[in-house]
Parts: structure tokens; C-alpha cells; sequence
């Protein structure tokens, strides 16, 4: 589909889609996937602070060190990228 | 037969001369390239003045990659050593010309003067003349016996063909020119050119070389006869002479003396003896061509006959692949050009730098380039340049030969491209060789490389930045050596402040420091350039960077006292752009110095002088430092008495430039004192001034109202102005305008003059000529406001019972003016104040609506959509009726404002009459052939259904879907489509009503038909959106969904938004859980449409995603943990 549209309007929407993060492509790996699903997790926790403070309540942390840990973990959320096969 | 008139019988019958004269005509005719004009036109060299033609004389040379040479510690040769010595002779054979010219020219002189004194001359001339004389008429008597006399041979054919008899003698002699010139007149006579029969053929070529050219087989089979002659092979070693062009060369041959050009004899000649120049399309190995031209062949030669190619060495196979590839790109159509051009792009670093340029660069310089090869050459340039880099050094300085003309190029496109390559160019070579390559053609003995080499040595800043470069512009600009250098070194700066424009700001000071001493160099150019170039610092950077300029300022303020002249008007024009730039409490002092100047220059006759003056006042005036009580007393009184003068008005330039001036000085001296000064002048006898002092007046007071004159000047005000506007005798909008403006502008306080007015108005209105007519209608649209605001009701209705008598205008524009007047008359008076009324009015209008002119369509729509909005009530719903159908007609108006105007008057009789009669009209419409119709007709429908309420019109436009005709149902879709989007949440009361027949839409086999109803469920569910009809949307959705997959631009388009729309509607969770489907589908088609989905999904809803994503906890492996375990705690 990709080769017929290259001229429409549609092409300029994936070209448009490919200059933010967290937006995916025919070729995107599970990995990847899921480290952006993380990532946007932690920072909608962050983002939202009754979602911190419930957090901080249920772990018996500060909030302040809640937003810490989440903001951290958004580096490599799933872990380091898996070794590619080929 | 012979001529009827002739009273002589003739036993011979021949053609008339006419029908004779007339196929000769026809065969030459044959010959007649209609196109021939316009090519010249379209050829860039024919169209360029003398000076963009200079490039033609410049040499290019090697300019050897010493820094390669050095790191591999070879000798270089033709380095920058060797450039500045080939640069130096150059210039030395300049001053040596231009010596001899002048010595020629003054020797000349001297001649003249001796042949100019009326007296007698010295023997010794006369004896000379005489022999000289006699020499003359010698070579005509002394004409030797083997040569043949032209002129005895003409006449004695021309009796032969009058006697009727084959001209045999002639052709005998024909005969002896010809057999001799079968092999001796071959290389060593050769002409300049190339030798391929292509060439030959080709029509220039014949036009130059008609009497060296060679006799082809066919003419010479022609010539002798068939017995006793036989054709030799030529000797072995015989090669004919092919001199390949080369960039110096110019590829025309210099004809010396005088000659006539006989363009068609020779072609004629050829083409009666089936040889008519015929050009190849098709090459072999090329294919077809768009086009070719002669010139063309030259430079094509080796690739234009078959070769054997199994005898060629590798680098002559390159070349040909190199020109076939070029030929196909300069040549070829799209396709051709296309393919031709990736291909000599990936193999450009194979071909490499030597052979490519070597073909590319001679093309580029030939004089019949026109502008789409041209293009398409620098386009090859472009592509190779980025593939090369560094390998393209040696060329660099040949190729900017061929390149810097485009910086000087009239075409802004041509300049851009230039640009682009010269700074790519830049990247590629590297600072340092770009300047060892340029550094030669900075003091070059002729201006117009000068100019070129500065520009693109501003280029080359642009792209290595400023600092790179300023090193070097130092020391260019303290060059002690030429004043050339300095010159173009200041040039460079002025180029790069005007490219780069406040680019320059944190570079300011340097720039100017490095030319700060230009102003009081020796030389005269020198100190004109550097003013120039400061000029365009000061307004790159405007309004800041006034603490750059500091070291400038006494030389410049000194210098305006020392210089006359050109230097003076540079130096005036660099002050105008500095002033700005100053501090309001320094300024007085420095605007107090510059006057003087000023007021002195205000009497030069110099144009040139005059226009930097004119600008440096208005400069002057706009800074905030100066006071109005400066401006009125020193500088308002002479600049009034040299620049309000009847003969600034006849040219158009400076005509602009005091009225723009003028207004400017207002803006600080207050309306009544400019307007006072000129207001007397609005009875001048000179109509062009006139309009000059109306056109000021009226920018004056619009910009800063009229509540600054008072009451003596109000009434010279438009006394002058009424005079102005009966006076006028050209058609222009200046008088309507500023009367309307000053009118406007005084409000209420026009009211003792408004009889005045109104009768000049009347009595125009009944003027014999249409113009003046419609001008009068003009000027009552423009005052009808004001009118009204002085409470003279009675004027305005006997405005409105005049214009209402004019409708029978014959003139289509006046008509137009006069309706529109009579719009504006109904607009401020009311409906119901109306006079004539309406009912009177409108039956009078609808005949009217009937004309084809736009004006008069669009003036009469609009005030019939302005009586349906207002004063329905008091027109017949059968005239309402009569006037719906008109209106039909419309809808098919070319301007987009009419149509609109005739889709809202719908809209308002709807209202008025009820939506039945409308909406059935309407819907009949939609069977209509064009196009254009059948949608102003959907949207008309939408209005309809707006304005009366959508359940008055879903029900008919649903029944109307049931036909089985596909414009009626796609009109239909339309139609329902526009309603959703006009009445927005209220389509909650109705998607119910719709989702089946949305059903049948959805699931037809018409594009078309899923297209409009993708749209339709876009409008509808953004509408509903919250209001409770998800069950309804959930069921649209599915129906929707499967259709992502549709390819054509726009029912995919129209597919996506309408899932973008059931985002708002249904929530991103559930379009997740659509998406999630095919997102790791094996087939790549389905997942990139799957990820499109997701990723405007994404883009929408990034956040309210989180929930919604899938635990995919299980899919956990050795150190990825893919579980989310902040979302996994509770309390």
C-alpha cells in the first residue's frame, strides 16, 4: 500500500507519525513495543499525582522518591535490548 | 494558361505566374519553423543584456587538488602559483588591448579632425585617396579569365529559363565545379566545424557554410551521370577532421566581412533535392528524444553514428556512457531523463570528477542553452557534486565559471540554484582550496568577474560560516597591491549582509571593523562600495547592533561634507540605514548634521541622487529622536518647495517615492500641517498631480484620521476634493478612494456639505459616459454610511429612486456599480425604510439575475440574499419561487463568492417560505449533468436543513437515496454529510434515523459511496460524541473498519478519519483492541496499515492508552521483564 500512497496526503501523515517517539512501524520489534508501552506508563504515573500518591502510599515511600524511581526507570524500562539473532 | 488580358495567342501553355508563385511559396513555407522565434526567446544568452553575456569570455583552468598532491608530496602544477601567473598575463593583456584601443581610437580621432577642417587637404592625402580609389575599381577590371563572373552567369540563366529552355551551358559548368570538388576540397579547407552528416544537415550550419559545404552522394548522383563515373573508396589513414569543442572554444565560427544571411535558398535547395535537414530523434543507444538540436550535434558527435564497440578502450566507453546518459537527461522526455539521471548519480564517483565535468561544463556554456537544459545540467551538477566531495577539487574553479553567472540571473530560481551548488560545492572542496581557487579573479581586470567571484564568495560564507572566511576578508580588504581587491573584498561583505541577513548580527563588528578603512580610501569605488556595503549591514541587522557601528560614524558624517556625487549618495544611503538604528537621544544631533546636506541635495537633478535623499527623509522621519517641531521647521519648507513640483508626478518611480516620503513626515507633523501645505494643490491644472496630492491626502487621513483639521481647512478639504473628482478625465480608483476616505474619515462633519455632494453624485449618474456613471454609483456605496449618519434620509431615497431608474444600464460594469450602491443604500436604510420598496425592488432585480457578467451576478446576489434575510415578508412567495430557480443557475458561477452568496440567499428563502418547495427544487437539481452543481446543490440542502431544522430534511433527502440513480445517491450522501456537519450535537436526535441506510452505503460496491459514507459517520459521530449513541457508532465502526484497507488517496483518507473520529467517540481502548488485531500480522501490507492506525491512535490519545495496553507479562524472557508492575500494586 505503502508504494501506491507514496504521492497522497497519507504519506506525509507517516511521515509526520515518524517524527515522534513512541509511534511504531511495520518493522518494530516486541521489544521495542514494549519499552515505549513502559515508558509511557511511568510518565502517566508521574505525570498524574493522585496516580503518584497511591503509589507512594501502597509502597511506603515518599512521593517525591516515587516520581525519582519512575523517572529513572524510564532509561531501559524492560531491561537492556536483546542480542540480535542474525 | 496564359493571362486573359494578354491579347497576344501563344502556342505554348504554361501555368499562370500566380499558381507558379504560389507553389514556390508553398515549398519554401515547408521550410518556416514557426517556433523558430520563441526558441530564440526561450535560449538564455539570446535574452541576457551584454553584461550577463561577458561570461562567454572567461577563461577556466585547472585548479589542481594541492592539498592531495602535498600529503602524496608530488609537484603540483596548475596550483595557485600557476593560477595567479595566468591571472597576471590576463590582466596583462587587458591593459594591452585596451591600449591599443585607445591609441586606435585617438588616432581615429585625430584622422577625422584632419578630414573635418574645411579646407583644402595636403597632396599627399589626395594621391593617397586616389590610389586607394583606384585600387578599388582595379579588382573589378583586373578580373582574372578562370574566374567566373557571377553576375554575367546570372543573367544569362535567367534568359535561358524566359526562353523556356533547360539551362544546359549552366549545368554543364556546374558540372566542372563539381567533379572537382568531390575529394580535393577536403581536410585541409576544412571548415570549423565537425564533419558528421548530422551536422551537415543541420540548417545553421548550412546558413554559415553553404559554400564550403560538402556535396552528399545523393546530390553529386544528381550531378553526374550514371555512365563512366565510378565512387573510389576514400585512402586508407583518410580521417575526416573532428575537432572536439573545448570550454574556451566559442563553439560559433567567426564570419569576418559582411554577408547576407539567405537562410532559405540553401535549405530550400536541399529539400528539392530530397535532402531536407531532418533531425534525429532516435539514437542508437539512446532512444527517443523530446527534442534535438543542431547544436546539439557538436557536442554529441561520437555517439551519434554506430560504432563498433568491441574496438573502443575503457575510457572511451565511459565517455560515451557519459554522454548518452547526459544526452537522455538534457534531451529526453520525464522517464527517460529520470532513470538516466539516478543512474549517472550512483556512477558518478566510477565515471569520476575528469570525464564527467569534461562533458557537463561545455554544455553548460553554449550559447543556445535555454533555461529548462540549463536546469536540468545544474540539476546533474547537484546530484554528482554530493557523490564526488572531494574528488571534484581539480574542477572546482571550472566549474564555478559556468556556475557564478546563475548568482547574477534575472530568474530567482536560477540565482537559488546557483547557490545551492556553489555552496555545496564549498562543503565538498573545503574552505582553503575555495580560496586558493577564488583568490585569483578577486582583482581580475574585468568588472563582471569581479562582481560574480564576491557573490559567490558570499555564498561560500554562508555555508562555512562568517568566521571561516574573516581572516581572509581582512586581508583582502587592506590589500595594498589593488584597489580591485579591496573593492571586491567590500563587495563580499555588502553580499553577505544582504544574503544572510541578521545572520550577521554576532559577526557585526567584524565585518564592519574589517571595513571600516574603505571609507577613506583613494580610490572613489573603493569608498562608494564600502558605503554601499555598510548600508547593507546596518539594515541586516536593523534595529540593533548600533554599537558596531561606532567607528564608522565620523568618516561617514565627515565624509558627506567631503564627497559629491556618487560617493555622496552612497555614503547619504548608509546614514538613512544607521539612523535607525541609533539611540533616540543621539540621534537629533547626527539627523541635525545630515540635513543640511539633505536640503542642499534636495536640488540636484541627478534621479539617482534624488530617490536616496527622498529615502533618507523618510528615514529620518521614522526615528523616534526627532522632533515634530525639527521636522516642521527645517526640513517641511524645502522639501515642499523641490519635491511638490508638477514634474515629480510624471514619473511613476518618484512619484511613489514623495508620496510614501510625505506620509511618513505626517506621521510626525500631524495631518493638518501636510495637508495644509498641498491641500490648494487639489486644483491644480496638471491632472497627474492631482492625484498625487489625492493620493497623499488620502493615505494621510486614513492613517491618522481628520480629527486634526479644522473647520477653514475642512472646507478648502473638500472644496478641492469635490473639484478633484469632477475634474478627473483618466478611470482610476485614486479620486473614488481618497473621497471616500476623507468622507468617511469626517464623519458627521460632512453634513452641510452633503446636499453639494449628492447633486455633483446625481447629476453624474446622468453623465454619457458609463464610466463617469459608474463612478457616481461608486462613490454613493462608499458614502451611503455616512448619509445616513448625518440623518439625511431624504437625500439617500432619492439616491435610491435614481439608481433604482438606472437599472436598465446597458454597460455590464456600471450596472454591477449601481446595483451594489443600491445594496448599500438597502443596508443602511432597512427593509422596511426601503425606497422604492422592496416589492418593487426585487421583481426588478430577478431579470437582472440572468446576466453573465460576474460584477453584476455577484452585486445582485447579494442584495437579493439580503432581502430574503431581512424583508422576506414583503415579496410574493411565487416571485421567491421564481427566483429559487434562477439561482440554479448560479450555483454553476465560475467565482467562488457568488456561488456561496447563492447557497446562503437558499438558505434565507427557505426560512421565509418553509423548506418544502426549496428542498424539492434542490433535490431535482442533484440529476443535473455538471458537477459543480449537483454539490452546490448538496450544500444548499445542508443549509436548508440548518436553517429550518434537520428533521424538515433528513426524511426527504432518505426517501431521494432510494433512487436508483448514482449522482442522486452520492448527491444525497453528500448532502446528508454536510448536514451532520452543520448541526453538530443535534445529529444525536437523528443518527439512529440514518445507521441503515448508512449500512447500505457502507457496504456498497461504489467507491464512491463508502467514501461519502466514511465521511458522513466522521461528522456524525464527532457530533454525538458524549451524547450516548455508542451502541449506534460501535455498529458504524465495524461497518467502517474493514475498509482501511482501501488504497485509492481519497476514500482512505476519508476511511481514517472517520476511525479518528470513532477515537472521540467510542475511546482509544476500544480502537486498541481493534488495532491490536494486525499489528504483528505476518503480512507486511496489513501491518503497516494496522501501525498507521496505531500510530494516529498514539498520536491522539498517548495517555488514556496506559490502561488499556495488554499484560504481556508472559512474554517476559532472561533480563526483559516486560510485566508492569507499578499498575500491578493496590491497596
Amino acid at each position: 500500500m505503502s508504494s501506491e500512497l507514496r504521492y497522497t496526503a497519507n504519506t506525509q501523515l507517516e511521515h509526520l507519525h515518524a517524527r515522534y517517539t513512541g509511534t511504531g512501524h511495520a518493522d518494530l520489534t516486541k521489544y521495542e513495543w514494549l519499552t515505549h508501552q513502559h515508558r509511557d506508563t511511568l510518565a502517566s504515573i508521574v505525570g498524574h499525582p493522585p496516580l503518584t500518591s497511591y503509589l507512594a502510599i501502597a509502597d511506603g515511600e515518599a512521593v517525591g522518591r516515587i516520581k525519582f524511581e519512575m523517572t529513572e526507570r524510564m532509561l531501559q524500562p524492560c531491561g537492556p535490548p536483546p542480542k540480535k539473532d542474525d | 494558361m496564359a493571362s486573359p488580358s494578354s491579347p497576344r495567342l501563344v502556342d505554348s501553355f504554361t501555368a499562370p505566374k500566380e499558381v507558379l508563385e504560389e507553389f514556390a511559396q508553398m515549398a519554401e513555407e515547408d521550410d518556416i519553423d514557426p517556433f523558430a522565434e520563441t526558441a530564440s526567446k526561450r535560449q538564455i544568452a539570446a535574452r541576457q543584456s551584454d553584461y550577463h553575456n561577458r561570461r562567454f569570455n572567461r577563461q577556466a583552468h585547472d585548479s589542481a587538488d594541492v592539498f592531495k598532491a602535498v600529503a602524496e608530496g608530488e609537484e603540483v602544477e596548475g596550483g595557485y602559483k600557476e593560477a595567479m601567473r595566468l591571472q597576471r598575463l590576463e590582466k596583462e593583456e587587458e591593459r594591452v588591448r585596451r591600449a591599443i584601443e585607445e591609441k586606435e581610437r585617438q588616432a581615429r580621432e585625430e584622422g577625422q579632425s584632419k578630414m573635418d577642417l574645411d579646407k583644402t587637404p595636403p597632396r599627399a592625402e589626395i594621391e593617397e585617396a586616389q590610389k586607394e580609389l583606384a585600387a578599388m575599381q582595379g579588382t573589378k577590371r583586373k578580373r582574372r579569365w578562370d574566374v567566373e563572373e557571377p553576375a554575367k552567369e546570372e543573367k544569362e540563366e535567367n534568359k535561358e529559363n524566359k526562353d523556356g529552355m533547360r539551362p544546359r551551358p549552366t549545368l554543364r559548368r556546374r558540372l566542372r565545379v563539381a567533379r572537382r570538388s568531390r575529394w580535393d576540397q577536403a581536410p585541409p579547407t576544412a571548415p570549423e566545424v565537425p564533419m558528421t552528416p548530422i551536422i551537415m544537415n543541420a540548417p545553421s550550419f548550412m546558413q554559415e557554410d553553404k559554400h564550403n559545404r560538402y556535396l552528399t552522394d545523393e546530390e553529386l548522383d544528381a550531378l553526374l551521370p550514371s555512365a563512366g563515373y565510378a565512387i573510389v573508396t576514400p585512402p586508407p589513414g583518410y580521417a575526416p577532421l573532428v575537432r572536439p569543442p573545448k570550454l574556451t572554444a566559442t563553439p560559433i565560427t567567426d564570419i569576418g566581412g559582411f554577408h547576407i544571411q539567405e537562410s532559405s535558398d540553401a535549405a530550400a535547395a536541399a529539400a528539392a533535392a530530397g535532402l531536407a535537414p531532418e533531425l534525429p530523434t532516435e539514437i542508437p543507444g539512446v532512444g527517443n528524444l523530446a527534442f534535438f538540436k543542431p547544436e546539439d550535434a557538436q557536442y554529441f558527435a561520437k555517439i551519434l553514428k554506430e560504432e563498433d564497440e568491441t574496438e573502443l578502450s575503457v575510457d572511451e566507453m565511459k565517455e560515451r556512457k557519459i554522454m548518452r546518459l547526459l544526452l537522455k537527461i538534457k534531451n529526453g522526455t520525464p522517464p527517460v531523463r529520470k532513470t538516466a539521471l539516478r543512474q549517472i548519480t550512483d556512477k558518478a564517483r566510477e565515471f569520476g570528477a575528469g570525464p564527467l565535468f569534461d562533458k557537463i561544463l561545455p554544455l553548460l556554456m553554449e550559447r543556445t542553452l535555454e533555461d529548462q537544459e540549463r536546469h536540468l545540467l545544474v540539476k546533474v551538477i547537484d546530484r554528482v557534486l554530493y557523490k564526488l566531495d572531494d574528488l571534484v577539487r581539480p574542477y572546482v574553479h571550472k566549474i564555478l565559471v559556468v556556475i557564478e553567472p546563475l548568482l547574477i540571473d534575472e530568474d530567482y530560481y536560477a540565482r537559488v540554484e546557483g547557490r545551492e551548488i556553489i555552496s555545496n560545492l564549498a562543503k565538498a572542496a573545503g574552505l582553503a582550496h575555495m580560496i586558493s581557487t577564488m583568490r585569483p579573479d578577486i582583482d581580475h581586470a574585468d568588472e563582471y568577474v569581479r562582481n560574480t567571484t564576491a557573490r559567490a564568495f558570499s555564498v561560500v560564507a554562508s555555508a562555512l560560516g562568517i568566521p571561516a572566511l574573516l581572516p581572509f576578508l581582512k586581508a583582502v580588504c587592506r590589500s595594498k597591491k589593488s584597489w580591485q581587491a579591496r573593492h571586491t573584498g567590500i563587495r563580499i561583505v555588502q553580499q553577505i549582509a544582504i544574503m544572510m541577513g541578521c545572520a550577521v548580527l554576532p559577526h557585526l563588528r567584524n565585518l564592519v571593523d574589517c571595513i571600516a578603512h574603505g571609507l577613506q580610501d583613494e580610490q572613489t569605488k573603493v569608498r562608494t562600495m564600502t558605503a554601499l556595503a555598510l548600508a547593507a549591514l546596518a539594515e541586516a541587522a536593523a534595529p540593533y547592533g548600533i554599537e558596531s557601528f561606532d567607528n564608522v560614524l565620523k568618516p561617514l558624517w565627515v565624509g558627506i561634507r567631503l564627497h559629491r556625487g556618487k560617493s555622496l549618495a552612497a555614503f547619504l544611503k548608509a546614514i538613512g540605514f544607521i539612523l535607525p538604528l541609533m539611540d533616540p537621544e543621539y540621534v537629533q544631533y547626527y539627523i541635525k548634521e545630515v540635513t543640511i546636506i539633505l536640503i542642499r541635495e534636495f536640488q540636484t537633478s541627478d534621479e539617482e541622487m534624488k530617490k536616496i535623499v527622498l529615502k533618507v527623509v523618510q528615514q529620518c522621519a521614522a526615528t523616534e529622536g526627532v522632533t515634530p517641531q525639527y521636522i516642521k521647521q527645517d526640513i517641511l519648507p524645502d522639501f515642499f518647495k523641490a519635491f511638490w513640483v508638477r514634474r515629480m508626478a510624471l514619473d511613476r518611480r518618484n512619484y511613489r517615492q514623495v508620496v510614501e516620503t510625505t506620509v511618513e513626515l505626517a506621521q510626525k507633523a500631524g495631518v493638518s500641517e501636510i495637508v495644509g501645505r498641498i491641500v490648494n494643490d487639489l486644483k491644480d491644472e496638471a491632472e497627474p498631480y492631482r492625484k498625487m496630492v489625492m493620493e497623499t491626502i488620502t493615505k494621510v487621513v486614513a492613517s491618522l484620521g481628520a480629527s486634526d483639521i479644522d473647520e477653514r481647512l475642512e472646507v478648502r478639504l473638500i472644496d478641492g476634493i469635490i473639484y478633484a473628482f469632477q475634474e478627473q478625465t483618466t478611470e482610476d480608483q485614486v479620486m473614488l478612494d481618497g473621497f471616500g476616505t476623507v468622507v468617511n474619515a469626517l464623519g458627521v462633519r460632512v453634513k452641510p456639505y452633503l446636499t453639494q455632494i449628492v447633486s455633483t453624485i446625481l447629476w453624474r449618474l446622468n453623465n454619457k459616459s458609463a464610466k463617469v456613471r459608474q463612478q457616481a454609483a461608486d462613490l454613493t456605496t462608499r458614502l451611503a454610511i455616512v448619509i445616513k449618519q448625518c440623518g439625511e434620509d431624504q437625500l439617500l431615497s432619492k439616491l435610491g429612486l435614481v439608481l433604482f431608474e438606472q437599472l436598465g444600464e446597458e454597460y455590464p460594469d456600471t450596472l454591477g456599480s449601481i446595483i451594489a450602491a443600491e445594496g448599500a443604500i438597502a443596508n443602511v436604510v432597512g427593509m422596511t425604510q426601503m425606497n422604492p420598496p422592496v416589492k418593487d425592488l426585487l421583481p426588478r432585480l430577478t431579470p437582472i439575475l440572468r446576466n453573465r457578467h460576474e460584477k453584476v451576478q455577484e452585486a445582485t446576489i447579494n442584495l437579493i440574499g439580503r432581502i430574503a434575510d431581512r424583508g422576506a415578508e414583503f415579496v410574493p412567495a411565487r416571485e421567491w419561487m421564481r427566483i429559487c430557480f434562477e439561482l440554479l443557475d448560479l450555483l454553476k458561477a465560475h467565482k467562488k463568492g457568488i456561488r456561496r452568496a447563492a447557497v446562503n440567499s437558499f438558505g434565507y428563502i427557505a426560512k421565509s417560505l418553509g423548506p418544502q418547495d426549496v428542498l424539492q427544487v434542490l433535490l431535482t437539481n442533484l440529476r443535473v449533468q455538471e458537477r459543480q452543481s449537483r454539490v452546490c446543490s448538496t450544500v444548499a440542502i445542508a443549509i436548508v436543513a440548518e436553517t429550518c431544522g434537520p428533521f424538515t430534511c433528513i426524511p426527504a433527502i432518505l426517501n431521494e437515496y432510494r433512487t436508483a440513480e448514482l449522482n442522486v445517491r452520492t448527491g444525497c450522501l453528500k448532502a446528508l454529510s454536510f448536514v451532520f456537519e452543520y448541526v453538530g450535537p443535534q445529529s444525536a436526535y437523528y443518527a439512529d434515523s440514518v445507521v441503515t441506510m448508512l449500512e447500505d452505503a457502507l457496504t456498497d460496491r461504489d467507491l464512491v459511496h463508502r467514501q461519502t459514507a466514511s465521511t458522513i459517520v466522521k461528522h456524525l459521530a464527532l457530533g454525538v460524541a458524549g451524547l450516548g449513541c455508542e451502541d449506534s457508532m460501535l455498529h458504524l465502526m465495524n461497518l467502517v473498519w474493514p475498509n482501511c484497507f482501501e488504497t485509492s488517496p481519497h476514500v482512505i483518507g476519508a476511511v481514517m478519519e472517520a476511525i479518528e473520529a470513532m477515537r472521540v467517540t467510542l475511546g482509544p481502548g476500544v480502537l486498541l483492541s481493534y488495532t491490536l488485531q494486525g499489528l504483528f500480522h505476518p503480512a507486511r501490507k496489513v501491518r503497516e496499515v494496522y501501525w498507521r492506525i496505531y500510530n494516529s491512535l498514539y498520536l491522539g490519545a498517548a495517555d488514556a492508552l496506559v490502561p488499556f495496553y495488554p499484560d504481556l507479562g508472559e512474554l517476559s524472557e532472561g533480563q526483559n521483564v516486560y510485566d508492569r508492575h507499578p499498575l500491578q500494586m493496590f491497596i
